[in-house]
């Protein structure tokens, strides 16, 4: 008996090697919407008042000044050690007080710890709080509630919880199911196997990722002073750029902003080779 | 045995949850920071939302124009993230440890990754404000830089992860530097790269509002300029037209990542 093939071949004949199937198509269809969409951007672009060679001559003769020549001059280098201090708080407590927040909503978020109906709803409202940028929160609350520290400290918790509720009920479903049913066959309470099983095994992915978040509140914090006046050393980096001209300045702060963030960098990469 | 471990765990825990609790306390001293006040003042805040966050007619006027640098911010996000990652992916691979050239080459392009993603994006909106001035390319550049940063550190982990196994096996029967990039790397990491940009557009929509307060561009500069003339209900519209549009990028990308991966 003769096999029966079918070998596919391409309209110049030449035999088909791979066939297309549908993940293909998307991701081909994927890569070509966005180079499409960023030609089309380059088209519609808003060009008022740029003169290319002077912009970038500029933006070269500036980049030169900043990081070769970096001076404090308006303010002394104690102040600018307070304001760094001022924007680590600010990241601190957003990281901190969304941390004790996030673990409890991200106990009820998580699958085998909560109900359907409960993580699902946490979840939708998670998803929405995500879609609005930090900055609006933090501008929002900053007249809602009034300027000062505790407005940009709110307006940060939001996406800091929004994470952090995604990392922590992520880690508390990898828990051994095991583990919970024994506790629960002895006729534990909830807050039993929360408190004997759920913390013990995830209590280090819980410092690591909230470390994590840390460092990227860090630059929100940054940016936070700048676009919404919170203070610290992003509102003196603002300063420094959009009222003195002082670009000496803005090359100092921006290289005190790079070794913080490098350093924390470093940190959290090292925690996350050891414990994620 | 175990429980000497055990107990030395529980010790260090406690140690870093005491670090932790003093370093809040540091904080909210330094930041004048009043967690009363802070709790205090939620529900007025809340009720101011709900009373002036509202569209009205006067707003929905200015709906065509919202639409407008809405459409400015999505366009310079996607074009910022698209051509990140061109480049990204030629310093992904000079970066990586399966596919790099040398050694020099490969710290160089985690250098350059350190060093743009590291720098804050609002230190680049201001940086290239004061010569390219208040257009698109502003904040199309400062989104560009940030977004170069990010990407090359993720493709460097993707492709790190590709199979080796796939790039000796090429090697072995003779093929180019090009073929083994092109007909073992790539095609690996693919899906992955791809839900990294798709990632990273949606972030970079985030970050565009930022940005645009900054610089004066897109949505940002609408939102800012109506915040600061205290015009709540177009600020509502533009924060509700700014909610539906990440969400709806956010459910494409769900979709794409779903069938790619």
């Amino acid at each position: 008996m003769e096999a029966v093939t079918s070998i596919k071949r391409k309209r110049n004949g030449c035999i088909m090697i791979k066939a297309g199937n549908h993940a293909d198509r998307v991701m081909s269809m994927t890569i070509a919407a966005l180079f499409a969409l960023t030609i089309t951007a380059f088209f519609v672009f808003d060009y008022t008042g740029l003169e290319w060679k002077t912009a970038i001559l500029g933006t070269l003769s500036n980049l030169k000044t900043m990081f070769l020549a970096p001076q404090l001059n308006s303010v002394g280098l104690p102040e600018a050690i307070h304001q760094v201090a001022i924007t680590l708080g600010l990241a601190t407590l957003a990281t901190v007080i969304g941390a004790v927040i996030a673990f409890f909503l991200g106990l009820l978020a998580a699958d085998n710890l909560s109900n359907n109906w409960v993580s699902k709803t946490i979840r939708t409202f998670v998803a929405f709080i995500r879609a609005v940028p930090t900055v609006l929160w933090v501008l929002i609350f900053a007249i809602a509630a009034g300027l000062g520290s505790e407005a940009a400290v709110i307006g940060m918790l939001f996406h800091s919880i929004a994470y952090l509720v995604k990392a922590f009920s992520e880690s508390f479903e990898e828990i051994d199911e095991g583990v919970i049913e024994a506790l629960r066959s002895t006729g534990s309470s909830w807050w039993h196997v929360v408190i004997h099983a759920v913390i013990p095994s995830t209590s280090t992915y819980l410092l690591s990722w909230t470390f994590l978040r840390f460092e990227i509140n860090f630059s929100v914090a940054v940016a936070m002073g700048a676009a919404a006046g919170a203070g610290g050393i992003g509102y003196e980096l603002f300063m420094a750029s959009g009222f003195y001209f002082d670009l000496n300045e803005v090359g100092f702060i921006t290289y005190a902003i790079l070794a913080i963030a490098i350093l924390l960098e470093l940190l959290s990469t090292k925690l996350k080779k050891q414990y994620l | 045995m175990t429980e000497v471990i055990m107990r030395k765990k529980k010790w260090k825990l406690s140690l870093i949850l005491l670090l932790i609790v003093l370093a809040s306390i540091a904080s909210s001293v330094i930041t004048d920071f009043n967690a009363a006040h802070g709790i205090a003042s939620i529900p007025g805040a809340l009720q101011w939302i709900l009373s002036n966050m509202y569209l009205s007619e006067q707003a929905m006027e200015r709906f065509p124009m919202i639409m407008n640098r809405l459409l400015e911010t999505i366009f310079m996000s996607i074009a910022a993230t698209t051509s990140a990652a061109v480049v990204s992916i030629f310093l992904g691979i000079m970066g990586s440890k399966v596919t790099r050239i040398n050694p020099f080459l490969s710290s160089l392009a985690r250098l350059i990754a350190s060093f743009t993603r590291n720098i804050p994006v609002v230190a680049w909106a201001l940086i290239l404000l004061i010569s390219f001035g208040q257009n698109s390319m502003t904040g199309y550049l400062a989104l560009f830089a940030g977004t170069v940063g990010f990407l090359t550190r993720a493709f460097i982990e993707t492709i790190d992860e590709a199979n080796e196994s796939a790039v000796e096996a090429l090697r072995a029967t003779g093929a180019m530097y090009p073929h083994i990039i092109n007909k073992a790397v790539l095609p690996q990491s693919m899906p992955q790269i791809i839900s990294w940009v798709l990632f990273m557009v949606e972030t970079n929509i985030r970050s565009a509002t930022l940005v645009g307060i900054l610089t004066g561009t897109g949505i940002g500069f609408v939102f800012d300029m109506y915040y600061k003339t205290m015009d709540y209900n177009t600020v509502a519209l533009v924060t509700y037209s700014i909610i539906i549009t990440v969400i709806c990028i956010e459910l494409i990308s769900n979709y794409v990542r779903k069938v790619i991966l």
